[in-house]
């Protein structure tokens, strides 16, 4: 194992992507166990702001679990989550989410029976102002409200060029529109952080194209921080400004796609290696 | 045929003028109307003028100079309808390309024209011509409408719509009176647009129309229909088309109408629903795609509405036509018939989003007789007309209460017609186009010096109706080996209107018999399949199982048992058949942009499976190119099976 500090992605980002940019989020020699099992040994990486970060690795490596973690629904044994330049204390999910941290699941978790529109506006509860009581006793100003939020997640809709099935249930759409419906409830929170967990996973050709363009999208036209999760190497390699390559719970590369490609560590990883 | 009303010398004798006088007399009507973020936006007659004269402006202060060509490709939406009038206040000539053209294609018409100047809808337009741009030296400038992933492209070249506004702001006082005077240099017969024809073979050709030709053509169909500025349409066909130009923009300047834009391709038919248009027209493949999705979802439905649905579309076919053509019917069927309107006909209406419908036209291919009877049957005054972009749309149609699903109608007030020795049809009107531009040998070989149009299409004037009856393209009318008529086109609508069956292309010209190639509806037989637990994988999969090609034979027998009874048509029966592994598509060539067949490509295409057709074969390898939609290509192949089918004999004709 060797890449242990984190490099700085100066060379590997497009022009753009200064080296100087603002460290958005680290993660500091991460540990994370369950029972005898360590799901996570001394991980440390940081996000920049405005970057795609993807995390790649094989089955069982620790991508999900580092996702959780930073999600806060894992919390480590070990180690420090730096955000937005301060450490960050033990937080349920939800306060993360208000934070600024969105996520997707790798197993699509969207309200089957309700409309598309229903769901992604379940996006915004986070940053919806008046709770229930005020919203039974102020009506006017809970609809109004509620128009502004419809109005941000209409924009949402078109972004994800999904208009056509607005109204439609959940559970009636295929599995490659679900996947962008997901995205677009968690772009409903205007998060600062994605996290995308597996978002090609079982997607044809065509639609992980698709998904690609959404996600550079997001990234271009919302200046949205993305960190992904894929243990699919093509088309990650293709968007992605820096890439962690983790394996059996430890960090074993990071740096720009091209240099990571080449990693001995990582392509040994991958391809396996004579004992 | 006479001569009709002709359009009044007078001011409002081009768009831009029309626009002027609609802003003063209804300013405050809507204009146009846009769905966006799930919204319908509008625009009165007023704010449209402004936003025409602001992008004029700025087109100016772009360099746009008189005589240019402005290329506009883009879904359909206001701001591109404002380009393209904008275009002719600048003195320039709009060319609006197909949307879905293909990058060469597109470069083609961009390259022919010599546009200098490319205002497109959003990046998938702009990367096409972006693509191509090293091989189109006249273009100087693009504008994007939609700013979308638009971030990081160099903007040297390009220009956003609003920047393009903005530039013309700026410098109104400096532009203004330059664009007044170029305004006042507009003629009727100044060019109103470069419409480039799809074309069934060989290149594209651009159909110049002026003002006056358009306006004509505008003036005399909306008087024929009286249409008003109460009106409403829904502008969702290519922009490129001839037909779309006249709906959107010349008659909607003419009458004043309102024109709607739809929130996306997708969402056209629940945005059809919700505008209600009182003026509808589609291509019959709407209409069949319509009853097809109905038909479906009555399969679906509990056996009651079933039932009750049958019950009244059977009593709707036998008395709709009559009552919709103003006929006679008995007390007790005129009673269940507004009985069936109640429960059956108005809510099928209200689901397709055609309540309001006073003018439905179709046309562009024949339309199945059962389709057109259905629709007129439950109460939509669908008709039918004939026209082509030489003529700026009308050359026949028909008028209400004269309605016949074999005619096209009788000629529109101003058109005369005559008809070639061969059959083919020739018409001369006020609408008929001036050139095609930069080919005067195309030009030479369509119009006489007379000003007579050749349609290349062969028809007749029915004895019964004295209304025109169109066959097929004259080209394609032939003989087959034995001496009867062969008429593809006939033969295959016939197919056609069996839901399973998506297109038919039929063959047999000079042959002993005729043969067809058959693409499966997917929605249709993927849900028959459904229903008797067919499982399949791919199209490929399901267009090759053997349930499948019975249930195909079975329609073409049925087919053939009608074509029997027609003396003239009988030797048009298909003997053989097959079902293709892909959909015959647009991208591959095999259709035109409007998805017509393109018998002669095909036919070259797939001559191996031609010869397999006809060399009696039972089966037969193929592989064919296929091309993607972002232009990748890739092959695939197949092992396709060869059926024969039975074929009446023709029944017995008292001489």
């Amino acid at each position: 194992m060797t890449a242990k500090e984190s490099q700085n992605g100066s060379e590997a980002a497009r022009p753009d992507a200064g080296g100087d940019r603002e460290v958005l989020l680290e993660v500091r020699d991460i540990s994370l166990r369950f029972g005898g099992v360590a799901a996570l040994t001394n991980v440390s990486f940081d996000i920049l702001k405005g970057e795609i970060r993807a995390i790649i690795g094989p089955n069982g490596a620790g991508k999900s679990s580092m996702l959780n973690v930073i999600n806060g629904f894992y919390f480590p044994q070990s180690g420090e989550i730096w955000f937005k330049g301060r450490k960050r204390p033990a937080l349920k999910p939800h306060r993360v989410a208000r934070q600024g941290v969105s996520r997707t699941f790798q197993n699509i978790a969207l309200f089957h029976r309700m409309s598309v529109l229903d769901n992604i506006m379940t996006g915004r509860l986070t940053l919806m102002k008046s709770g229930m009581l005020s919203q039974a006793v102020w009506m006017g100003r809970a609809a109004r409200e509620d128009a502004e939020h419809r109005e941000k997640v209409e924009r949402i809709i078109d972004f994800l060029e999904i208009q056509s099935i607005r109204k439609v249930p959940v559970g009636r759409l295929p599995y490659g529109l679900q996947k962008r419906v997901e995205l677009g409830r968690a772009l409903a929170g205007e998060p600062e952080l994605l996290l995308l967990d597996e978002p090609m996973a079982g997607m044809n050709v065509e639609e992980k194209e698709d998904m690609s363009r959404f996600i550079i999208d997001v990234n271009d036209e919302f200046g949205t921080t993305i960190a992904l999760i894929e243990h699919d190497m093509g088309v990650v390699m293709d968007i992605s400004d820096r890439v962690v390559v983790m394996d059996y719970g430890r960090k074993i590369g990071d740096g720009p796609p091209d240099a990571v490609r080449q990693d001995q560590a990582v392509i040994d990883a991958y391809l396996g290696v004579a004992h | 045929m006479t001569e009709g009303v002709a359009v009044p010398k007078g001011a409002s004798e081009t768009i831009p003028a029309l626009l002027l006088r609609n802003a003063s007399t209804i300013g405050a009507n809507p204009a146009y109307r846009e769905k966006e973020y799930g919204i319908w936006q509008s625009w009165t007659w007023s704010e449209a003028a402004e936003r025409v004269r602001l992008l004029a402006l700025g087109m100016i202060e772009m360099g746009v100079r008189e005589g240019d060509r402005l290329a506009v490709a883009g879904r359909n939406r206001p701001a591109l309808y404002w380009t393209m009038v904008a275009a002719q206040c600048a003195g320039a000539v709009p060319v609006p390309v197909y949307q879905e053209a293909v990058a060469e294609e597109m470069a083609y018409v961009l390259g022919h024209c010599g546009a200098r100047f490319a205002f497109l809808g959003d990046q998938e337009q702009v990367d096409k011509v972006l693509e191509k741009q090293d091989d189109l030296p006249e273009l100087e400038s693009l504008a994007y409408l939609d700013p979308r992933g638009m971030r990081n492209y160099d903007r040297g070249k390009l220009k956003s719509f609003a920047e393009v506004q903005e530039g013309g702001k700026r410098n109104e006082e400096r532009l203004q009176p330059e664009l007044e005077r170029r305004m006042g240099g507009l003629s009727p017969e100044s060019p109103c647009v470069i419409l480039y024809t799809s074309g069934t073979t060989g290149r594209p050709k651009g159909v110049v129309l002026t003002h006056s030709n358009i306006l004509f053509a505008s003036r005399a169909s909306s008087e024929f229909d009286a249409l008003a500025s109460a009106d409403t349409v829904l502008a969702y066909l290519p922009m490129a088309w001839v037909g779309d130009f006249i709906f959107s923009i010349g008659q909607a300047y003419w009458t004043g109408f309102c024109v709607n834009c739809p929130e996306s391709a997708d969402t056209m038919l629940a945005d059809l629903r919700e505008i209600g248009p009182t003026y509808f027209f589609a291509p019959p493949r709407i209409f069949e795609s319509i009853l097809t999705r109905v038909n479906i979802r009555m399969q679906d439905a509990a056996r009651p509405k079933r039932r009750m649905f049958d019950y009244f579309m059977s009593h709707a076919r036998r008395v709709g036509p009559t009552l919709a053509a103003g006929g006679e019917a008995r007390f007790r069927d005129r009673l269940l018939y507004r009985l069936g309107d109640l429960l059956v006909y108005g809510p099928l209406r209200n689901a397709m989003g055609f309540t309001k419908v006073r003018v439905g036209y179709t046309a562009g291919e024949a339309i199945g007789p059962e389709i057109f009877d259905f629709f007129r049957s439950i109460g939509v005054n669908l008709k039918q007309l004939y026209g082509q972009t030489e003529a700026s749309v009308f050359i026949t149609q028909q008028p209400d209460n004269q309605v016949h699903a074999d005619t096209v109608g009788v000629p529109t007030p101003g058109v005369e017609i005559r008809l070639g020795e061969d059959g083919e049809v020739f018409y001369r009107s006020d609408g008929a186009f001036v050139e095609y531009y930069r080919n005067p040998e195309a030009t030479a070989s369509a119009k006489t010096a007379e000003g007579w149009v050749a349609t290349g299409d062969a028809g007749y004037f029915d004895n019964a109706t004295g209304h025109l009856k169109i066959i097929d393209r004259a080209k394609d009318v032939g003989r087959t080996a034995r001496g009867e008529l062969f008429a593809p086109k006939y033969v295959e609508n016939k197919l056609k209107f069996f839901p399973n069956i998506l297109e038919a292309v039929v063959f047999g010209n000079g042959r002993e018999m005729c043969a067809a190639f058959v693409n499966i509806d997917l929605s249709a037989v993927g849900n028959w399949a459904e229903r008797n637990n067919i499982t399949y994988g791919s199209y490929q999969e399901l267009s090759a199982h053997p349930e499948v090609y019975e249930m195909i034979a079975g329609h073409i027998e049925e087919a053939n048992a009608d074509l029997a009874r027609d003396p003239n048509l009988a030797g048009s029966q298909v003997s053989r058949f097959l079902i293709l592994h892909k959909e015959l598509d647009a991208d591959d060539g095999e259709l035109t942009r409007t998805r017509k067949v393109r018998r002669r490509i095909i036919e070259e295409k797939y001559s191996d499976l031609m010869d397999a057709l006809y060399g009696g074969a039972d089966s037969v390898f193929t592989e064919t190119e296929v091309t993607y939609e972002d232009g990748r290509k890739a092959r695939i192949s197949a092992t396709l099976a060869i059926r024969d089918v039975r074929v009446s004999a023709p029944e017995a004709v008292a001489a």
